[in-house]
């Protein structure tokens, strides 16, 4: 994850409804919102924020075609070419039989293929920073809203008011 | 908005705030172990040094220790692997189909449930190598070039799609589970007061903030590997099954033994869930959590599931009688009153009558009546396939090799070394990550909990503020 720089208000709900129905109504009124931190997910929050819809499924399922096709070529080219064998009187390719692990090779390639590019895409991976860096309470029971001063061309006061308005029951700054 | 009708129980009860669940969760993780773990813990490593030292000597003399002859030449060791594999597909149904059913009681259980599949997998896997008899050729039965000593693995065989079965299901279990434990690490990562501990969970909490972007991939990751797991998971037990279904021998030449495996399956793993939490949510003081509603839920599971596994015995029983195939008609002939009758009388109490006695609510949500049934689940299922794999082996077509099996103290070593590994691991599981997913159970607690009598959902409390109805359906799932 990139590191942070710069000054944040940090607006603490204690509420999952609170915060999902502030977010429009600060967005409204011209607060430009970096990110929501929640200890659970809030559905339609990503929306709320204007995220773009996540691609993460484009590339579980061309990991899946991949998966298919590596398992189903090993299998057709050591029992069809490298070493062909005759076994129960059927053809060397019998496809049939390759079913089973064809298709445990395309659940293996999308699901690994798609935890990592869910690890990269998210900038998980072990040594990265060890706290949440606006509220450590995130992760237990509070939803924090971080906003960017240096993004926003409003004052100080008047984000800390909207905050409050929308029913924040903090508002704190953060300094990095 | 979401509604939710009045007219069911809460799922988490005792009114439980989102604070309340994090500190009820991670008290056990955080507080030092108790005397009750120590001891339970010391009495599993007992029994795993017991079952190590018979495993060991498996290994060193070979398998001519077993009670194996050459009639039977699959008893305990491959009943075994059968039944630890069949208990380890409970953890992804609950966590991958019932999440496909958007069944939200499945949070409060999911997390211990596929804890328990992973190391029932484990359990099920070691048998494997212990029935090679040469584990350290293992790697034989994967698909590696002619240098290395042996030719192509055959691809036609059922015991190489094993192979990828039980391997890929391992592997995609065990990553689901981590995705899911992340956010759960990072709620510990940031109440951690020692360095050690801070370490530790953060390392694995991977820099786990919960931005909304975050959450919002999680979920869709989530839902394609309940996508991949639900399949997954009734390939395996259906790739079990073949294993005695494609051979040529009377009693296992049957086409219905994939949906029979995967009902049998469902059901024993229902029944091991039910032991492990009825124990788990007393010493931890989770019965908020896990309510007698969940019991009475997991029941209906076994009580389905076990007249699925009733129905599929007496299916065979009859084919065997109305197709007309003499060998076939003997093999199930000779199970019920053939020299192993005990041992089918004992499936069939168990597995077809216990589970029947569930249709009466006060015994479905009994605790004791409950536990005792699961147990007898348990055995019912060890017993079923102790009767496919021996009673059809014992009596061959020459019946000069017809001959018996009786276990020795090493078949009955290595069974209870797989014990000993499974608990020692429960438990490790147990007193060191959250044994009840907390993330999930916040998120289900505000629809579902008794917490705000008025709400039936957020419509109440919108009205309460006085805010506009809101433009982003919350709970649209």
């Amino acid at each position: 994850m990139a590191e942070l720089s710069g000054k944040y208000l940090v607006g603490v709900y204690d509420d999952d409804d609170t915060v999902l129905h502030a977010v429009p109504k600060l967005r409204k009124a011209g607060v430009k919102i970096k990110e929501v931190y929640s200890p659970f997910p809030i559905h339609g929050l990503d929306e709320a924020l204007g995220h773009p819809r996540t691609r993460i499924g484009i590339a579980a399922f061309m990991f899946g075609v991949t998966g298919c096709c590596c398992v189903l070529t090993l299998m057709i080219w050591t029992m069809g070419f490298d070493w062909p064998m005759i076994i129960g009187g059927k053809d060397p390719i019998s496809i049939p039989n390759y079913i089973p692990i064809t298709f445990e090779g395309t659940v293996l390639f999308t699901a690994f293929g798609m935890v990592i590019t869910f690890f990269i895409s998210n900038g998980l991976g072990p040594g990265t920073h060890f706290h949440p860096r606006f509220d450590v309470r995130a992760t237990d029971n509070k939803f924090v809203m971080a906003i960017e001063m240096s993004r926003n061309s409003m004052s100080e006061e008047e984000i800390a008011r909207a905050l409050k308005d929308s029913g924040a029951e903090e508002v704190n700054i953060k300094q990095f | 908005m979401h509604v939710t009708s009045p007219v069911r129980e809460p799922l988490i009860q005792g009114g439980k705030t989102y604070a309340d669940v994090t500190e009820d969760i991670c008290r056990h993780v955080e507080a030092t172990p108790t005397k009750e773990w120590k001891i339970a813990f010391g009495l599993s490593l007992i029994v795993l040094a017991y079952g190590s030292a018979c495993l060991a000597w498996t290994w060193w003399e070979g398998l001519g220790v077993w009670g194996l002859n050459k009639t039977v030449g699959w008893a305990w060791d491959i009943t075994n692997f059968v039944w630890w594999v069949g208990i380890g597909h409970a953890g992804t149904l609950i966590s991958a189909i019932l999440l496909l059913f958007r069944q939200k009681w499945r949070t409060s259980i999911n997390r211990a449930a596929e804890a328990m599949t992973i190391f029932a997998v484990i359990c099920a896997a070691s048998f494997i190598l212990m029935h090679m008899g040469r584990p350290w050729m293992a790697y034989w039965a994967l698909p590696l070039p002619n240098a290395f000593g042996s030719l192509w693995v055959n691809f036609n065989s059922p015991l190489v799609w094993d192979v990828f079965a039980i391997s890929t299901y391992f592997s995609v279990s065990l990553v689901f589970w981590y995705i899911g434990l992340i956010p759960d690490l990072a709620t510990i990562r940031d109440r951690a007061t020692s360095k050690v501990s801070k370490f530790m969970y953060g390392t694995f909490a991977m820099g786990w903030d919960g931005s909304a972007k975050t959450w919002a991939r999680y979920e869709y990751i989530s839902l394609i590997l309940a996508g991949l797991s639900t399949p997954l998971v009734l390939s395996v037990h259906t790739i079990v099954s073949m294993d005695f279904a494609t051979s040529v021998i009377p009693g296992w030449h049957t086409t219905i033994f994939p949906p029979y495996f995967v009902a049998g399956a469902i059901f024993s793993g229902f029944a091991m869930v039910q032991n492990l939490m009825l124990i788990t949510r007393v010493v931890y003081k989770l019965e908020d959590y896990i309510t007698l509603e969940h019991i009475e839920t997991m029941n209906k599971v076994i009580t389905l599931t076990g007249s699925v596994v009733g129905v599929a015995y007496i299916t065979e029983f009859f084919i065997a009688w109305y197709g007309g195939v003499e060998y076939e008609y003997y093999a199930f002939f000779n199970r019920m009153t053939g020299p192993y009758w005990w041992a089918y009388w004992a499936m069939m109490t168990c597995n077809v009558i216990s589970p029947q006695l569930f249709w009466s609510r006060k015994l479905r949500r009994n605790i004791t009546f409950t536990f005792f049934i699961s147990v007898v689940v348990n055995i019912g299922m060890w017993f079923e396939r102790f009767v496919i794999i021996v009673t059809s082996l014992h009596r061959d077509y020459v019946p000069s090799s017809w001959s018996m099996f009786s276990p020795t103290r090493y078949d009955i070593g290595d069974y209870i070394f797989s014990f000993g590994l499974f608990f020692t691991l429960f438990l490790l599981f147990s007193k060191y990550l959250p044994v009840v997913n907390m993330a999930e159970v916040k998120a289900v607690l505000r629809s579902t909990s008794a917490q705000l009598p008025a709400k039936i959902a957020g419509v109440a409390k919108v009205r309460q503020r006085g805010t506009a109805e809101p433009v982003y359906n919350k709970d649209q799932e």
